[in-house]
């Protein structure tokens, strides 16, 4: 398998992010139904699927090394972005495993990890490194083991310790999230970061969801997707720094909402580490305009029809009130009415 | 990193005691086992002439381990057939069916210092514990009730013998669980693994000395619950009527038949196995289920519960 990486695209500035035909396709498209439902959407996270996104446990995309790169610039220019409270070090060793190992295996022509006992020597092509350390000596790298596989991987990722009947948001790489802090939710119980989010209390879902992770066994992952809407294609929606992008939200119009209006798609999936009971939690990003996803005539239908379902709180959640009714008009020309068939797949081979 | 089943072979067995057998097991797939946790088990797959038998067995390998797992297992009078298969018919290089190492006794990482109290066997799940914090400097202590005999049988595993304390049976050798948990430092966390009539003194002693609820754990043998009164039990979606023996689980009465029950700890902890209850009464025995959901009676544990007085339970199976 080859991927043909975009290193020079962009995720601020001129924003020169694209997707290609493939990644169109591949795209990770998040409602099965016409109608917005709210519901536990989780599921084992084996191989395969509606997206070719699911074929490995840890997809890597053409825009790899761009994401990458812009992830640094993140870290650099706020390295709180980075959190780990003491007790999570062996669940950082744990994370760091399971993440080359899984890229190691999957990807071999671009990741390789050599183990001699506790020697491992770790190369990335891709970014062109290669560490040579030991296992379980934090100071053997050349920063703590979960910042320095995390940022080699794309989207964010958090750790949570099991205790007390809970889980515990207790480290995190967050450097692409949908405007929540990392800062501010560090160290809160499962219940405390989910207190945001509208009308999902009330259904009982949060109960249901955590007692489900509390059972999480060792390799059996599970994933779900979740979604909101990003101006321009930027990865650093952080409340940190709103000023920058919260304004681009007034910058939307009938002519430039296709091409800046992004559907942005987190594929969290959940793994249950070996030696610290501890959940790794990584949280990837993918985005596509709408110029691009109505490319794929089903998708247009259908996010127009969930659009025009979907609850005013959460609209509000999401931060999408201002620009629904342009977006919805953009997209009504996308949609004809006509049935569609229920599940995400693109049900198109090319564009 | 994924999967659900391992295909094990037995690569050493080694009596070290008379009634304690230590078994290794090596990978019989290519590549290395799955990374085992501190205070993880496995779940053995036994197939003794008449009859399956899945019992889970702490791993004392040291955490992490990826090349071998180990396991201690107690030679029982009263066996159900796991232990009795193990010190009797299992060989070296036999092959087994396991689960991967799942954990419901991983230790908390917050914890400023560990107590933990094990009774005969109930030592195993702190071998790995041992083996982690003697790895990282993490303080603890590590108590052993069991009989004088056998206090050195699990020297190799204790790396830090000063940190060991041994107790039995006799003047000026038993353990004062009080007067222990008295003297510990605030965010201690307190563990117990052993027979139900020490789990019991230990639970009792942390609630009278004021302990909070969240740092005493522990983890009960499950299997001296199962047994009981025979019954039968329906499936009704399998149109299956089973019956339960005196010896057998309820879980095992429905595997028998070919009954596929998701299942994990097997011990009544773990609420994987929770199967609804369309008809009957239960006995409950499990630690997983509120109050209010055993009055409700609309749920039933099968690896521990039964029903009530020997009488019909239809399942939702």
């Amino acid at each position: 398998m080859t991927i043909a990486f975009k290193p020079d695209e962009t995720y601020r500035g001129d924003y020169t992010y694209r997707n290609s035909d493939a990644a169109i396709l591949r795209f990770p498209f998040p409602f099965p139904e016409d109608s917005y439902m709210y519901s536990v959407n989780i599921e084992p996270h084996v191989r395969g699927g509606f997206t070719p996104v699911y074929d490995n446990p840890i997809d890597v995309d053409e825009h790899y090394i761009a994401e990458c790169r812009d992830k640094a610039i993140t870290l650099e220019r706020d390295p709180g972005r980075y959190a780990a409270l003491p007790h999570m070090m062996t669940a950082q060793w744990d994370a760091l495993e399971m993440l080359m190992e899984c890229l190691s295996t999957d990807y071999p022509a671009l990741f390789s990890l050599h183990k001699d006992g506790d020697h491992w020597t770790w190369i990335n092509r891709p970014l062109g490194l290669e560490q040579s350390f030991t296992f379980g000596k934090e100071e053997t790298l050349p920063c703590e083991p979960f910042e320095y596989i995390t940022r080699q991987v794309q989207g964010d990722f958090a750790l949570l310790d099991q205790r007390n009947g809970t889980l515990y948001l207790d480290a995190g790489m967050v450097t692409s999230q949908a405007d929540w802090s990392l800062q501010f939710d560090v160290g809160m119980d499962f219940m405390e970061w989910h207190g945001p989010v509208p009308l999902a209390h009330q259904a009982g879902v949060f109960e249901r969801a955590l007692k489900f992770l509390l059972m999480l066994r060792q390799g059996q992952p599970m994933r779900r997707l979740n979604w909101t809407m990003t101006v321009n294609p930027r990865l650093d929606t952080s409340p940190e720094t709103y000023p920058e992008w919260g304004p681009d939200r007034t910058q939307l119009t009938l002519d430039n909402i296709g091409r800046k209006l992004h559907l942005r798609v987190e594929l969290q999936t959940l793994w249950r580490l070996p030696r610290s009971n501890a959940i790794l939690f990584p949280l990837r990003c993918y985005l596509a305009s709408l110029d691009e996803l109505v490319r794929v005539p089903k998708w247009g239908r259908r996010l127009h029809r969930v659009l025009s379902t979907l609850p005013r709180e959460l609209a509000e959640y999401k931060g999408m009130v201002r620009f629904l009714p342009t977006a919805l008009e953009y997209l009504s020309a996308h949609d004809d009415g006509a049935p569609t068939r229920s599940g995400c797949a693109a049900e198109i081979s090319t564009l | 990193m994924t999967g659900d089943q391992l295909k094990l072979r037995v690569a050493a067995i080694q009596d070290i005691a008379p009634t304690l057998r230590l078994v290794r097991f090596e990978n019989a797939d290519a590549g290395p086992l799955p990374p085992s946790a501190t205070g993880a088990h496995l779940q053995v797959v036994l197939q003794a002439p008449d009859k399956q038998i899945r019992n889970a067995y702490s791993l004392i390998s040291k955490p992490g381990s990826r090349d071998v797992y180990e396991i201690i297992v107690r030679r029982v009078p009263a066996s159900r057939g796991g232990s009795a298969y193990i010190h009797e018919q299992l060989k070296t290089g036999d092959l087994l069916t396991t689960s991967w190492p799942g954990n419901l006794f991983a230790p908390q990482r917050s914890a400023r210092k560990h107590i933990m109290i094990a009774g005969g066997i109930g030592i195993t799940p702190f071998l790995s514990y041992v083996a982690d914090f003697a790895n990282k400097g993490i303080d603890y202590e590590l108590h052993l009730c069991c009989r004088e005999e056998e206090k050195d049988s699990f020297a190799p595993w204790l790396p830090e013998p000063d940190k060991v304390f041994m107790h039995w049976d006799a003047d000026g050798h038993r353990l004062d669980i009080p007067a222990l948990l008295l003297r510990q430092p605030a965010n201690t966390h307190l563990y117990v693994c052993g027979p139900d009539f020490l789990t019991d003194d230990v639970l009792e002693a942390a609630e009278a000395g004021g302990w909070p609820d969240n740092h005493v754990h522990c983890e009960r043998f499950g299997s001296a619950l199962s047994g009981g009164e025979a019954f039968r039990a329906v499936l009704q979606r399998s149109g299956k009527q089973i019956e339960v023996g005196e010896h057998e689980s309820l879980l095992e009465a429905i595997e028998r038949e070919g009954v596929e029950v998701p299942c994990l700890c097997r011990g009544g902890a773990c609420g994987v196995c929770l199967t609804s209850v369309l008809d009957g009464e239960p006995q409950h025995r499990d630690h997983y289920l509120s109050k209010t959901e055993r009055a409700s009676g609309k749920h039933i544990m099968p690896c521990v519960s039964r029903a009530r007085g020997g009488g019909l339970l239809v399942l939702d199976l």
